[in-house]
């Protein structure tokens, strides 16, 4: 009970305190105070106010998300490699900034301790399918240019990304770290080719003690920009 | 006297809308509608009306400026990529401009241009917003999806999507909350919120006592939403958190988490 009581005191404190600050403001039903008219000086030629006014003409299309699928190596520790493949959406922030969303499915191999005993495995065979979904935040490092022979200029861009999420192995879901670097290589206005590096990084005790393992991988894309 | 007119372009960015509702259906319907504008050649047309405008290779500052188009010549915009303008100039030459550099071009009939951009006020005022935050719950790993609907200025609804990821347990927890926001004109802008929900826990595989629950929570909590740039949110929050367990006692966990969202 003592618990209801100090959330119920929070709660008045909270919106209490608000309250005393700004009482007009509380939930906006105050009375809204409208400015006086800006008087027009004479002889200005341009209205401060930009009118925002709907329009007919075509809208200029805005490119500024990527979405695209991935296909590599997984290195998953302790229990080999493995062929890895998911999809990545991106939205560009600004031409510095983006952010991305992945996921990703792999699967793990027999450790060598599986091999060597030749007794009963660790894992079932679904336990070892790895899945993971990441949210990252990246930045172009060096945008450049590449060039083919004489004639051929394209786009090019070496980023880094960071970020967190979850991976599903061994019959649990996981709290997992990861950074990478790729190359993007943007073969015409809309298309991307991508080369990335990646560690994911999770706790896992299955093998005795805990620890820290360090699963890497390393892909090709192809992405879409729309 | 006569009176300037200037016109606000709103960009397609305004399809982070349909993204949110569903990725595919935008992947889906924006292929055909490019196509269709190509294919009718209706771009739109601006003059240049500095002494020139520079053209680069790419959409980025660093990218070097190839070509320039002289004033009273006329460009087509071909499409934006954050805030670089894809052009062609009369000579047929395809490059990319700032838009600083395009503000300052005019409409075929004389008037203005201003490109529509999300700014502070936007962030006063937009109605959704949806967002990731990550953090730590009671000792444990959390990640966050939430979107929320601004009822006005001050007062907004959220609903949240929480993955719990600890040492022992994991689970979920979906939630309903209430916002207030005192100074919502503020750049860092303070709130206070009050929800309710639910927590679902199941013990880790590796432990073998302990069972699945769905228990009942109630929450207050306060933090702050900065406004970063263009639709760019950045928000920090703490929470704390009375779970209704089936048992004697009601637990208390305290929640920190940061992130970032979109409005639009």
């Amino acid at each position: 009970m003592e618990s209801r009581f100090r959330l119920l005191f929070l709660v008045i404190f909270a919106f209490g305190f608000s309250g005393c600050a700004a009482t007009k403001n509380l939930f906006g039903f105050g009375e809204e105070e409208t400015p006086p008219p800006a008087e027009i000086p004479e002889g200005q030629v341009i209205e401060p106010e930009v009118e925002r006014r709907e329009i007919k003409e075509p809208e200029i299309d805005s490119e500024d998300f990527e979405l695209g699928a991935f296909i590599g190596v997984m290195s998953i520790e302790d229990f080999g490699s493995g062929v890895v493949y998911g999809a990545r959406l991106a939205y560009h922030v600004t031409e510095g900034f983006f952010v991305e969303g992945s996921v990703g499915q792999s699967e793990g191999g027999l450790t060598s301790f599986e091999i060597l005993s030749g007794g009963a495995p660790l894992l079932s065979n679904s336990e070892r399918t790895l899945t993971y979904y990441n949210l990252n935040v990246g930045y172009n490092i060096l945008p450049g240019e590449g060039f083919i022979g004489k004639g051929r200029a394209y786009n090019t861009a070496l980023y880094i990304s960071a970020g967190l999420g979850s991976t599903r192995f061994a019959g649990d879901d996981r709290f997992t770290v990861n950074f990478g670097a790729g190359y993007r290589f943007l073969l015409n206005d809309s298309i991307a080719l991508h080369v990335d590096f990646r560690d994911h990084l999770f706790d896992i005790d299955l093998l005795g003690e805990e620890k820290t393992a360090h699963n890497l991988e390393g892909s090709l894309g192809v992405t879409w920009f729309f | 006297m006569s009176e300037r007119n200037i016109t606000t372009i709103l960009s397609t960015s305004r399809s982070i809308n349909a993204l949110i509702i569903a990725v595919l259906v935008v992947v889906l319907t924006q292929a055909p509608t490019t196509a269709i504008a190509q294919a009718a050649g209706e771009y739109r047309t601006v003059s240049v009306a500095e002494p020139y405008l520079e053209m680069h290779t790419g959409p980025g500052r660093g990218y070097p400026v190839f070509h320039v188009v002289d004033r009273g010549d006329s460009v087509e915009i071909l499409m934006r990529r954050t805030d670089w303008f894809q052009v062609r100039a009369p000579d047929g030459a395809v490059g990319w401009v700032d838009r600083a550099q395009m503000e300052r071009t005019l409409q075929t009939t004389g008037s203005e241009i201003v490109f529509a951009e999300a700014d502070q006020e936007d962030f006063t005022n937009a109605k959704w917003e949806l967002g990731v935050l990550a953090g730590d719950f009671g000792g444990a790993n959390i990640i966050s999806l939430y979107g929320g609907y601004s009822l006005n200025p001050n007062v907004s609804i959220e609903v949240w999507g929480s993955q719990i990821l600890g040492n022992f347990s994991n689970g979920w927890t979906g939630s309903v909350n209430l916002t207030h926001e005192t100074w919502p004109d503020w750049r860092i802008s303070p709130f206070f919120t009050l929800g309710t929900g639910v927590i679902h826990t199941e013990p880790k595989s590796t432990i073998i006592q302990g069972e699945d629950r769905t228990d009942q929570i109630a929450h207050a909590g306060a933090g702050f939403r900065v406004y970063a740039t263009r639709r760019f949110i950045l928000r920090a929050e703490y929470k704390s958190y009375v779970v209704f367990t089936s048992r004697d006692d009601n637990e208390e966990v305290e929640e920190w988490k940061v992130g970032f969202a979109f409005f639009f």
